[in-house]
């Protein structure tokens, strides 16, 4: 394997890592992906070491992903799955984590609804700590496959310019996705209705659109985010069929652009709402590759904290 | 018992007394004279040097949460009362959001007789609604009786316009003010300050309009209705030039600011430190700027801690689910000192009026006086003595503080009131031998 190391144990955001560090992640990654392609798919590397799945929220995708690298680094994974919030469950948060590791764990993968969580566990335990999603915080491992997929389909990150469309605000991809860009040298803007565009983000350097056309125009790629459905969310926006209408990505649209354009999604897709399904099947996206890598990317992930010690 | 404080500086913003270096001569916890004393006078008493320090009249802190009844393993009356005369008060207006709330006379009366031996004298607050739900006024007359002082919803800004105006016209009857957690609940839906830090964090926003606009309506309300409104923990810019505009046309408005308020900002947020969660959240430069111009001006009357004791174990928490507050008593003068007068924002007459005057003025309470033959009711400050906050030692039962290990300058060394006095960690009966 690659003699590389990451300056920090924990992955809890891309706020503030270096572009040596997200490189070298990329770059393992890149390992990890020929392996994926072979017939038997399975590295000794992280032999002995068992990882703990917490997850606090319901997630069915990026869990199967990250047990999936785990398996494929031939660790020992256990996973972890409580609904709801620690409070509600009658043991603290602190007390179970205390449990978790008294059954000797080297590391932690967290996705948590509260913002912070991930932080907070580094307080609290002495395991490596990955986050997979805190709130409406970061989501690091998917903002590393996403600008893997980029760079493997256009050769570069430096100098792209990536737009990310939809409900910015509510959104743990969009702000990872921010900072891995912009640290990686692409130009971040971000499109969408105006209530689901957070304080304040300018200051962060990006771009603010609110015309779909302007942005497929302006840029090499969309990263397009899922709109929640559910009641809550629906308060930003006053329908769906006025989201699909001016801010959903649709094949005419596309085409009226002529321009090449690359199109991710971290899934789940909403067909019709966010993509329409000619475009969610079509030649631009590459929400399935994305699927791939991000069991590369978890690798590599896993196996610079897990071989850090 | 007889007691002298030798060599104090005697500071009476209200009297306008500032006398450097005199001795103060207590017989039986009552003032006996304050000036030069001679031998005879102060013979068979205990002397208490206080050389460079001052002694003004009891501080008073007029929000303060003591938990007793219902959140007894969080403060209770006695623990709190221990706490506020370790942070230098004499006197206190403790908030109704109880478990049950402070909506009848028997709370009210169960309250006071907790604290019926104490130095430190509490005065509730009781609820402006019963259960403080919104809905109906509490029984005003039955609760000024039996000694309420104020009336509040706190925790949650009345929610019903008309339920509001009521209050303030039946309160008006007793010249009571209403005291209004400013915050419009279908907006604060938050965690901390809206901002670039909000987002950055990851973190739902509590925007700062939420604040301002219960401020104007209850300004509003309050000229309209001719009640007396008194807003709690002001926060934002906004809100200060509302009051500031509205004082100017002569509404019934006072104001009060936190310490944690003119100290710290939402930057303190980037390590989710659940000690840092408070509501009103903690905002921004500009904001502190606009408190401070408003301490300053007059805007703002009187300094408040919110003593908001949490269990660690609610606090030690995911960010979002912690409780808001801060343990206030035991850092409020060391705070008030530090950043007010040292750094030259207000002169030690405006500090005192602001801690101790102003507070009593508001809530209709008689302001000590330094008169022979009165009860003694001193707080002494040493100005200049550096201290670092240690939480473990605090008295309240709660520990829950941003300002562990931070080094302040000023701090209460002593208080004497209702004939007791606490000094270097000791309680005297000033009445006994």
């Amino acid at each position: 394997m690659i003699d590389m190391a990451l300056s920090s144990r924990h992955l809890l955001g891309l706020q503030g890592v270096s572009r040596e560090d997200i490189q070298t992640i990329l770059d393992t990654a890149h390992t990890f992906r020929e392996i994926l392609e072979r017939p038997i798919k399975k590295v000794p590397t992280l032999q002995g070491k068992t990882i703990v799945n917490l997850f606090y929220e319901s997630s069915t995708r990026t869990r199967i992903s990250f047990e999936l690298a785990e398996k494929r680094l031939s660790a020992d994974s256990i996973n972890f799955s409580v609904s709801g919030s620690s409070v509600s469950k009658g043991e603290t948060f602190k007390d179970t984590i205390k449990n978790i590791e008294a059954m000797k764990v080297d590391m932690v993968v967290v996705r948590h609804a509260a913002a912070g969580t991930p932080l907070y566990l580094t307080k609290i335990s002495s395991s490596n700590i990955i986050n997979a999603g805190d709130g409406t915080h970061e989501h690091p491992t998917q903002a590393l496959l996403d600008m893997y997929s980029i760079r493997q389909k256009l050769g570069r990150l430096e100098g792209l310019k990536v737009c990310i469309v939809g409900d910015v605000a509510h959104s743990r991809v969009a702000l990872s996705n921010i900072f891995g860009l912009k640290t990686m040298g692409a130009k971040v803007s971000i499109c969408g209705p105006s209530t689901m565009i957070p304080r304040n983000i300018q200051d962060l350097g990006v771009e603010v659109i609110y015309n779909i056309d302007e942005a497929i125009q302006e840029n090499d790629v969309l990263n397009v985010l899922r709109i929640q459905l559910e009641r809550k969310a629906r308060e930003y926006f006053p329908s769906i069929r006025e989201y699909a209408k001016y801010f959903g990505i649709t094949q005419e649209r596309l085409d009226k652009n002529g321009k090449d354009i690359l199109i991710l999604h971290p899934g789940p897709i909403n067909r019709g709402v966010e993509l329409s399904s000619e475009v969610a099947d079509g030649s631009n996206q590459i929400i399935l590759y994305q699927v791939t890598n991000g069991v590369a990317i978890r690798m590599a992930v896993l196996y610079l904290l897990g071989t850090l010690n | 018992m007889k007691i002298v404080l030798k060599n104090v500086d005697v500071i009476h913003p209200e009297e306008k007394i500032n006398q450097k270096g005199v001795s103060v001569l207590l017989n039986d916890g009552l003032i006996s004279k304050i000036g030069e004393l001679s031998k005879e006078e102060t013979e068979g008493s205990r002397e208490f040097d206080f050389t460079g320090k001052i002694l003004v009249p009891g501080l008073f802190d007029m929000h303060v949460h003591l938990r007793e009844p219902g959140r007894e393993d969080e403060e209770t009356v006695i623990t709190g009362c221990n706490s506020a005369a370790a942070g230098g008060f004499t006197g206190v207006a403790c908030m109704p959001n109880t478990e049950p709330a402070i909506d009848t006379a028997e709370i009210v009366k169960f309250i006071k007789e907790q604290a019926a031996n104490h130095l430190v004298d509490v005065h509730p607050v009781a609820a402006a609604s019963l259960g403080r739900k919104g809905e109906i006024i509490s029984p005003m007359a039955e609760l000024v009786d039996a000694g309420a002082v104020a009336f509040s919803d706190d925790g949650d800004a009345i929610k019903n316009s008309s339920v509001l105006r009521r209050a303030f016209e039946y309160a008006n009857m007793f010249n009571a003010p209403i005291i209004e957690h400013c915050e419009d609940e279908s907006l604060a839906d938050g965690a901390m300050n809206e901002g670039l830090n909000s987002t950055l964090l990851g973190l739902p926003g509590l925007p700062s309009v939420a604040e301002d606009i219960i401020v104007s309506r209850d300004i509003l309300m309050a000229e309209y209705t001719g009640g007396r409104i008194h807003i709690a923990h002001i926060s934002t810019k906004n809100s200060v030039n509302l009051v500031r505009e509205a004082k100017k046309k002569g509404t019934k408005v006072t104001a009060e600011v936190t310490p944690h308020h003119f100290t710290l900002t939402d930057d303190g947020l980037k390590s989710y430190d659940t000690n840092m969660k408070m509501n009103p959240p903690l905002r921004t430069e500009e904001d502190i700027d606009a408190i401070i111009k408003g301490l300053k001006d007059g805007t703002i009357d009187c300094i408040a801690s919110d003593h908001a004791p949490h269990s660690l174990e609610e606090k030690e928490s995911e960010f979002q689910f912690a409780p808001n507050g801060i343990v206030g008593f035991e850092t409020t003068v060391g705070l008030s000192f530090s950043e007010l007068l040292h750094k030259n924002k207000l002169s030690i007459e405006e500090l005192i009026k602001k801690l101790s005057i102003n507070p009593r003025k508001i809530l209709n309470l008689p302001i000590p006086k330094f008169e022979v033959g009165t009860l003694a009711n001193f707080t002494i400050i040493d100005p200049k003595l550096v201290w670092t906050v240690d939480t473990s030692k605090f008295k309240s039962r709660s520990k829950n503080s941003p300002f562990d290990k931070r080094l302040l300058t000023g701090k209460a060394v002593a208080v004497i009131n209702r004939k007791k006095m606490f000094v270097d960690d000791q309680w005297f009966d000033l009445t006994g031998a």
